[in-house]
């Protein structure tokens, strides 16, 4: 096994798994609540943006922008008519509300998009790569990928350390009835970090219907490393998120490497240990 | 887990045998008209979807051709097909197999497509005593992993489809087409079609080495696994020019492009299950043409159907013209299915016992849309051959991709259309 080899291919997996999980991580540090169709919404945002780019011949990379506020607006939509209806004490409906969600998003693009695997493409540049020496080399996309990862993760925390929204949101995650009575309008502010999510979501989809070519089927999948990477990296900081994702990524290669059926083997084990030794996640900021 | 399934499975067939003696006390002869029931499961939605994509055009045309109901013994009786979903999964395909037989209590059960979906109807089948049909999975895939016995074989189940060996010869004499060092690379998952191709003593990897080629065969993955730099070190190490394996089509697409990425570029790759349909090739991309795969059934297959009389050809127009789509390769195994279920069914002495209809389908010899049929013959009994040749995909006139056929060695009944070229030409 060539190490060196081994941890660059985890650390760009990784910058995928952080995409993933980050905008899972928002609604969870918000309001406290598990999008079980999180992977159905990236499917989804793959979705929309194929159509984008099949309308408007734009490139992928363009397209991300115009995605980016297509899925936030309609991110906010959801939680302001669907998601915030199952906010309270229960943690069961807002499962129960997405878990359905999940079902009718995946039936619906099976009924009016086919089983037919699509994928988004990117010409050349998908399959360009840069030779490190020494026979390694490393793919131009999922470098991409991986700087985007950072620069969500960067973003994001200017957002939730640095404005009058991101206090909003430490307030309401805090404390929701607190916050209510200083005047934050709470179910308003949910729908906005639903549109941060959802944001990122978009950006996650683009990403993943380049690199796989997907079905409507798919998303389940993403869900459980968007959850492993989060619970790695612990609440409250999205560098933490991001170091989750990373730490995933390697796990699974280092797993891969030894050998191609002890992976993902590898990745549970990981967010097992770390929910042994240290529940809270590695870089958790919050108690 | 075994035992507590085994334990249900038992269960269920007490039920059936003691439903199966009421409804022979109801019924009179078969000479009395009665609705056939037949069962019919695949993966309609699912990662093996595209394998049913079929299905709906081929029972349109199948259900208007028995409208009329069928000729068994003089007697005109109806027909009923019931359908049902296996959503890609083995365990769902067990409890709808299940449900046919004890609720619709189907006469004969007809399933199609890949071993999840195949293996566990069939052992519901051969447990609850039901006749069944099957097809679209290699042989050594469906009979190996239910522990069939090579001597006997099944009692209620048959199956038709060509198998690894025919694959092995089919992709070895492609690569004989391209100068290659003759190091293959062998991407096995570990579902059932990856455990029966990289078997160590029935798959690829001894067959290939016998025949002078080194397999490097880095072990089972799981499907779905999204980082493929493991493989791809071990492939680049090993100086492969050649690749092959079965991986599922969303897999295939981003090891294909993390291979170039990382600088793995073959010469020729043969790839099964992934890059069998259209769709799926044209979601690769530029990249998928000059790859080569398996063809169990093309437009340009000399057979025709001996239920509606269309040639392999007329087939594939009639589905190109009423979904506006490509044709694909279960199209003509489904049409078989059927044309077989439905011979047998004519055949039957007594339709009122399943020991009858069970004796039509060892005596089967029909010329079908995808061959001849015959349970008699086959490498193990219970089996029908049959035939398999070698394409690869090419820039298409009325598709993007178009797949010609490239060599015949098992079947040389089926006509080529071209020569093999290195995968560097279509660069």
């Amino acid at each position: 096994m060539n190490w060196l080899d081994t941890v660059i291919q985890g650390t760009l997996l990784g910058g995928l798994y952080a995409l993933f999980a980050m905008g899972l991580a928002v609604i969870y540090g918000v309001m406290k609540q598990i999008n079980i169709a999180h992977g159905d919404f990236i499917v989804l945002a793959a979705y929309l943006a194929l159509g984008i780019v099949a309308a408007t011949g734009l490139h992928p990379f363009l397209v991300i922008p115009l995605a980016i506020v297509v899925f936030g607006f309609f991110g906010y939509a959801v939680q302001r008519t669907i998601l915030n209806r199952t906010i309270g004490g229960d943690i069961l409906p807002p499962l129960v509300v997405t878990y359905g969600l999940s079902i009718v998003i995946e039936n619906a693009l099976q009924q009016t998009q086919s089983a037919d695997p699509r994928s988004i493409k990117l010409g050349a540049l998908e399959t360009a790569s840069v030779p490190l020496g020494g026979g390694l080399a490393v793919g131009v996309f999922p470098l991409v990928m991986l700087v985007t990862a950072i620069v969500v993760a960067i973003v994001l925390e200017i957002v939730f350390n640095r404005t009058r929204l991101g206090m909003a949101f430490r307030a309401v995650s805090d404390d929701r009835e607190i916050a209510s009575i200083m005047g934050v309008r709470d179910k308003r502010l949910f729908g906005y970090a639903t549109a941060i999510s959802f944001a990122v979501i978009a950006i996650a989809g683009v990403f993943m219907g380049i690199k796989f070519t997907f079905t409507p089927s798919l998303g389940p999948n993403f869900l459980l490393y968007a959850f492993e990477a989060v619970v790695i990296g612990g609440m409250g900081s999205f560098w933490g998120t991001l170091a989750g994702g990373i730490v995933l990524g390697i796990a699974q290669a280092i797993g891969f490497a030894l050998n191609p059926g002890w992976g993902i083997l590898a990745g549970h084990l990981v967010f097992l240990a770390v929910l042994l030794v240290r529940p809270t996640g590695i870089f958790a900021r919050t108690a | 887990m075994v035992t507590r399934r085994r334990a249900l499975q038992l269960g269920a067939g007490a039920v059936a045998a003691g439903s199966s003696v009421s409804t022979t006390g109801l019924f009179a002869s078969a000479q009395t008209p009665r609705e056939i029931v037949i069962g019919y499961v695949s993966p309609q939605t699912g990662p093996l979807a595209p394998f049913g994509e079929a299905d709906a055009f081929v029972l349109g045309a199948i259900r208007k051709r028995i409208a009329g109901g069928i000729s068994v013994g003089g007697t005109k009786h109806a027909v009923r097909i019931v359908v049902k979903d296996s959503q890609s999964s083995s365990n769902r395909a067990g409890e709808v197999a299940s449900d046919l037989i004890l609720k619709d209590k189907v006469d004969l059960m007809l399933v199609s497509s890949t071993p999840e979906t195949t293996n566990p109807v069939a052992d519901q089948c051969e447990l609850n005593g039901v006749p069944c049909i099957s097809t679209v999975t290699p042989w050594q895939a469906y009979f190996f992993p239910r522990k069939g016995d090579p001597k006997t074989g099944f009692q209620w189940t048959y199956h038709f489809f060509w198998g690894l060996e025919d694959v092995i010869a089919s992709y070895s004499t492609i690569w004989e087409g391209v100068h290659t060092n003759k190091s293959v690379g062998g991407l096995f998952p570990n579902d059932g079609d990856g455990n029966a191709w990289g078997d160590a003593t029935h798959g690829l990897p001894p067959a290939l080495d016998k025949m002078g080629y080194k397999v490097v065969d880095p072990g089972r993955y799981q499907d779905l696994t999204t980082d493929y730099s493991a493989q791809i070190a071990k492939f680049k190490q090993s100086g492969a020019e050649i690749l092959t394996g079965v991986p599922i089509p969303p897999d295939f697409k981003n090891f294909w492009t993390q291979a170039a990425q990382q600088g793995l570029r073959p010469k020729i790759a043969s790839i099964a299950k992934a890059v069998l349909f259209p769709s799926a090739v044209e979601a690769i991309g530029k990249s998928a043409y000059g790859l080569t795969t398996e063809v169990w059934w093309s437009p340009k297959h000399p057979f025709s159907s001996p239920l509606t009389h269309q040639s392999s050809g007329e087939i594939a127009l009639a589905w190109e013209s009423a979904t506006g789509k490509q044709w694909t390769q279960p199209l003509g195994y489904i049409y078989a299915l059927f044309e077989t279920g439905i011979d047998v069914l004519q055949r039957t002495q007594n339709l009122d016992k399943k020991e009858s209809i069970r004796d039509a389908i060892k005596s089967t010899h029909l010329k079908s849309t995808v061959g001849t049929i015959d349970f008699g013959h086959g490498p193990v009994p219970g089996i029908a051959k049959t035939p398999l040749v070698g394409g690869q995909w090419i820039h298409g006139k009325k598709f993007p991709f178009d797949l010609v056929i490239v060599q015949n060695k098992t079947a040389p009944e089926i006509p080529v259309g071209g020569h093999v070229e290195p995968l560097s030409s279509f660069a």
